[in-house]
């Protein structure tokens, strides 16, 4: 890309480097760069290609939910093929490939794809910029922190082609069924993806000592805590959640290794039997063990998922009221609770468990606590609307139709919140709902927005509004038929995971009296699948045709927004600003009153 | 423009860059050791009773040598001051005491490695014997005249393998009993009584590895990771102390820095020992 | 302590020398203490105590009081900045809310529940 090429011949701040700056070749340029923005595009390009992976997935596996027992056409036989008869036999998917596809899919999704573009693209690209810093505090772990990332995405792929297939217990990989599940081999999918998450885990961790260092102490003259821009508050608090949050996930994913490998019992009870026999290890272990553990992480990850993106959506919002956030304190300190508040309600996945009413009360009390302060931001962001000169470009359009969407989604985990829904909805279709309409439209949204938005800034080059627009309209109407029909089917009973897409325990031979309609829908989703699928096509062409072929851009701060990281020259050069730059004031100055523009640039002195 | 704040501290927080990392990356080490510390604890609650054959016990007590144990605890400790005073020398511009007391503490590690290796060969010699009339004893085993210990890992031995081998008779020292607390019942001397079990008695075999029982699961998966730190630590400090102290020369402030830097690290480490050793070797 | 560290080079004057001669005392003090500490710990193993949340009780306080003076000396702890401090203790609450929310969860069952016999025997 472009970007990296201007490292030798815009960068005025060779003079003031201390020590012989040699011209570094291929590998240091492109693969083994310590600029945060090289890594930024490598982690953005990485995790936009395990997007797409991830959602293929998907595809196969919405064909078989909608025509379960049939052949996939093409696909089918180039999967018998690739992983054998035993997985696809005559082209059509076998219980342990949709399980492995679906385990896969949500592993892929939430690790690889999603959290990498959120964190390790648009945090690694911006936030230095946005406060004023030459670069991350640590620029070679950083690099360490993408390449431990880029392994662990290899070996998480490579767990396809091993014998008896990926990993398949859910991306919960609950004990005792990981370790179950495939006996005859010891180095099963299972193993490697507790291997490929140790590798992600190490990257987390790097990274986010990298990231909370970096706000912390790289902040330029100025540059207080309250004039930080929601986006760069929204990467602090996440950078906590992941250094916090997933080492005891670590512990756990080193106990089930030791569960597969060495025959140890850590979360294998006594007296079990596996297919008629018992199985061979001394038990006293604790099945419980492994979901607590699992959750402590899970729940703060799914505030990982969210806090960056809505970081980008108050960025373009803000750019695109041309006024200033309403409510920014409000949201720092609504952030900052979500953050401490995410760690203490992670049972609310366990409600199920047989857990005493006391303990439930209390989860249950904390997740209602905890839904508080993200109204708080939903409104102050809605609220913001009220008044503004709203823009509508793709940027903006995504950002704005996040809201909705987040809001149905946010709103959906209520009766999942409490105990007493829970107990039917949980495990049902309309988890799926409600978890897909926060990460799918609600996350995918705000990356968009982002990538519409600061692409002029790292190329230089304009995308395609109309191509976006279209890309838009799509995107939004599909998504909205793929995952509103899961409701239903929620409500209506249907349990997820089931690899015959429900014929046998929700169909109409089933003898429970199901609503024949419930497994109908299945046939819609996933046409509105394969029309998503469609939808993306424009964002395709127009992502790479525009890199050669945009339109370039006239100035430097095309879309008149006030933050640091429109301040740089375009595309920003190694150490980012030519001279050190100072924050004069908060960073939604627009439409100040007397002001000659509509937007006072934070780093502006006058 | 340079990366400001690298050995110099940042007015505002008082901090330079290196330390603000270190304390984030060691409040992530509290979680991941915490968590194990859960797990010992939750695993030791509900470990079912008549569990493990002393005294119907649920969870084994008194299989570690304390004494061992007591002495590895001082050598850390030892360790940790020796890795302050080495930051010390430093600061009081005095270079050879720093790299006498580097070394002392890379001694030290290793010292500790050595003796936490030797105590993992005793462990995979160890072994749980259930006889088929229920009874259960402990103790080392010798085999066809060998025994079988962590170096000699194709020793292992169980049930079927014995048979395999069309072994009849093994030898057993057993141990002495214990009490509920784990303290061994006969307090003179050593003796350990050598009996000799027919293979075809026993029903089960069994070192005292991971696969055995819950306990040693935690301790060599604890005591693992720690080790591994240890060692991590040790080769950093290492480092330090020889061809990284090249930069004593060219910036002596930031070399004193990543020496405190190392130094916290390895005060962490002896931290998690000081709570390691009592909850597994003597609770 | 720490304001050492913000000094420009490594040869300073005469006062900062005699803090650090007092502060090595310091350390072979609280190493001295350390290793009477360790000896009280094993100690009280052979204490036959009334119950074992007593022995648990004793044997963490010990270990607490060895690990307050590592972090508060050897870490420099009792002399670091507010920030070091507010990370600290955001760990610390999230490590005891792991472990007595998860200890809770597997012991407050249901009367007569079937986890309570699988579990808690």
């Amino acid at each position: 890309m472009q970007s990296s090429a201007s490292h030798a011949h815009t960068s005025a701040t060779d003079s003031s480097h201390g020590h012989a700056h040699h011209e570094p070749g291929f590998f240091g340029k492109y693969i083994f760069s310590t600029d945060h923005k090289v890594i930024g595009i490598q982690y953005g390009v990485s995790s936009l290609l395990f997007l797409m992976f991830g959602f293929l997935l998907m595809l196969v596996m919405r064909f078989q939910l909608a025509n379960p027992g049939k052949a996939i056409p093409v696909v089918g036989a180039l999967l018998e093929k690739v992983l054998g008869e035993d997985m696809a036999k005559g082209g059509i998917m076998g219980g342990d490939l949709y399980n492995s596809f679906g385990a896969m899919h949500g592993t892929i999704m939430v690790f690889l794809a999603i959290v990498p573009v959120l964190f390790g693209a648009f945090g690694n690209y911006v936030t230095p910029l946005q406060i004023g810093a030459p670069d991350m505090a640590f620029p070679r772990l950083n690099m360490a922190s993408f390449h431990c990332y880029f392994l662990g995405g290899v070996v998480m792929f490579a767990s396809f082609f091993t014998p008896g297939g990926a990993a398949r217990s859910g991306w919960t990989s609950y004990s005792p069924l990981a370790s179950v599940t495939d006996l005859a081999n010891r180095f099963d999918g299972q193993t490697y993806w507790l291997m490929g998450m140790v590798l992600l885990i190490t990257s987390s961790l790097l990274g986010s000592v990298n990231f909370i260092a970096t706000i912390i102490q790289l902040r330029c003259r100025g540059m207080s805590w309250m004039r930080m821009p929601f986006f760069v508050w929204a990467q602090f608090v996440t950078g906590f959640l992941l250094l916090l949050a997933f080492p005891p996930l670590e512990a756990a994913g080193l106990m089930q290794l030791m569960d597969n490998l060495f025959g140890s019992s850590f979360f294998l009870p006594q007296g079990m039997v596996v297919n008629g026999t018992a199985l061979p290890v001394s038990g006293g272990g604790s099945p419980l063990l492994w979901q607590h553990l699992f959750w402590f992480l899970g729940h703060p990850e799914v505030y990982v998922l969210i806090l960056p993106a809505i970081g980008i959506v108050a960025e373009v919002i803000s750019n695109n009221i041309r006024k200033p956030l309403w409510g920014y304190k409000s949201m720092v300190y609504a952030a900052m609770s979500i953050g401490f508040l995410s760690f203490i309600v992670w049972a609310h996945h366990m409600y199920l468990t047989g857990m005493g009413t006391k303990v439930a009360t209390f989860f249950q009390t904390t997740t209602m606590m905890i839904s508080i302060p993200s109204v708080i931001i939903l409104t102050a962001l809605f609220i913001s609307l009220w008044g503004g000169s709203i823009r509508f470009n793709s940027a903006s359009l995504f950002a704005l139709s996040f809201l909705p969407m987040f809001g149905i989604g946010g709103l959906t985990g209520l009766p999942l919140g409490f105990n007493a829904s829970d107990i039917f909805l949980h495990d049902s279709y309309y988890v799926i709902g409600h978890f897909h309409y926060v990460v799918a439209p609600g996350t995918m949204f705000a990356v968009f927005a982002g990538i519409y938005y600061w692409f002029p800034k790292i190329t230089g080059r304009h995308m395609n509004e109309l191509l976006g627009k279209i890309h838009w309209a799509g995107s939004l109407f599909f998504m909205n038929c793929v995952f509103a029909p899961m409701f239903i089917q929620g409500f209506k009973g249907m349990s997820r995971r089931m690899s015959d897409g429900g014929t046998t325990y929700f169909g109409p031979d089933a003898g429970i009296g199901a609503d024949p309609g419930v497994l109908g829908l299945n046939k819609m989703i996933f046409m509105c699948a394969i029309g998503l699928g469609i939808a993306q096509i424009p964002f395709i062409i127009n992502f790479f045709s525009s890199i050669f072929a945009g339109k370039r851009t006239t100035s430097d701060n095309p879309w008149q927004a006030t933050t640091l990281e429109w301040a740089t020259p375009t595309p920003p050069p190694h150490g980012n600003f030519l001279q050190e730059p100072v924050a004069y004031r908060g960073p939604y100055e627009y439409s100040v009153p007397g002001a000659k523009t509509d937007f006072t640039p934070q780093g502006d002195k006058n | 423009m340079e990366i400001p704040y690298t050995y110099k501290a940042r007015p505002d927080t008082g901090l330079y860059n290196a330390k603000v990392g270190i304390w984030l990356f060691l409040a992530s080490e509290i979680m991941l050791f915490g968590a194990l510390f859960s797990a010992y604890i939750l695993l030791r609650v509900s470990a079912p009773v008549g569990f493990w054959p002393d005294v119907a016990l649920a969870w084994p007590r008194g299989l570690l040598n304390i004494p061992i144990g007591t002495f590895n605890t001082a050598v850390l400790i030892t360790s940790s001051v020796t890795v302050v005073l080495a930051w010390a020398s430093l600061k009081m511009n005095n270079f050879a005491r720093f790299r006498v007391y580097m070394v002392i503490t890379v001694v030290c590690a290793f010292a500790f490695l050595g003796i936490k290796s030797f105590e993992y060969n005793d462990k995979f010699s160890h072994y749980v014997v259930r006889l088929k009339d229920g009874k259960a004893l402990t103790g080392h085993i010798e085999v066809n005249g060998k025994h079988p210990g962590f170096w000699n890992f194709q020793d292992q031995w169980d049930v079927a393998k014995l048979a395999d081998q069309k072994v009849d008779k093994i030898k057993v020292e057993v141990d002495p009993e214990r009490d509920i607390h784990g303290h061994a019942k006969k307090h003179a001397g050593h003796d350990h009584e050598v009996r000799e079990i027919a293979v075809s008695d026993i029903q089960f075999l069994g070192s005292y590895t991971p696969s055995t029982h819950p306990f040693f699961a935690v301790y060599f998966l604890i005591t693992a990771l720690h080790g591994l730190h240890v060692l991590g630590g040790a080769l950093v400090l290492g480092y330090f102390a020889f061809p990284g102290a090249k930069m004593w020369k060219s910036n002596p402030e930031q070399f004193i820095n990543r020496i405190e830097v190392g130094g916290l690290f390895w005060h962490f480490v002896d931290l998690v020992w000081i709570f390691l050793f009592p909850v597994v070797y003597l609770l | 302590m720490s304001q050492h560290s913000t000094s420009s080079s490594a040869s300073h004057g005469d006062d900062h020398d005699h803090d650090i001669a007092a502060h090595v005392r310091t350390y072979m003090i609280i190493f001295g203490a350390l290793l009477v500490g360790t000896i009280l710990t094993v100690a009280m193993y052979y204490v036959d105590f009334s119950s074992m949340a007593l022995t648990v009780a004793v044997a963490l306080f010990i270990a607490s009081i060895k690990a307050f003076l590592v972090a508060g000396y050897f870490m420099h702890l009792l002399s670091e900045k507010k920030l070091v401090y507010g990370v600290l203790v955001l760990s610390a609450i999230f490590f005891v809310a792991l472990m007595g929310l998860t200890l809770w969860g597997s012991n407050d069952l249901p009367k007569n529940s079937v986890t309570k016999t699988l579990y808690v025997p």
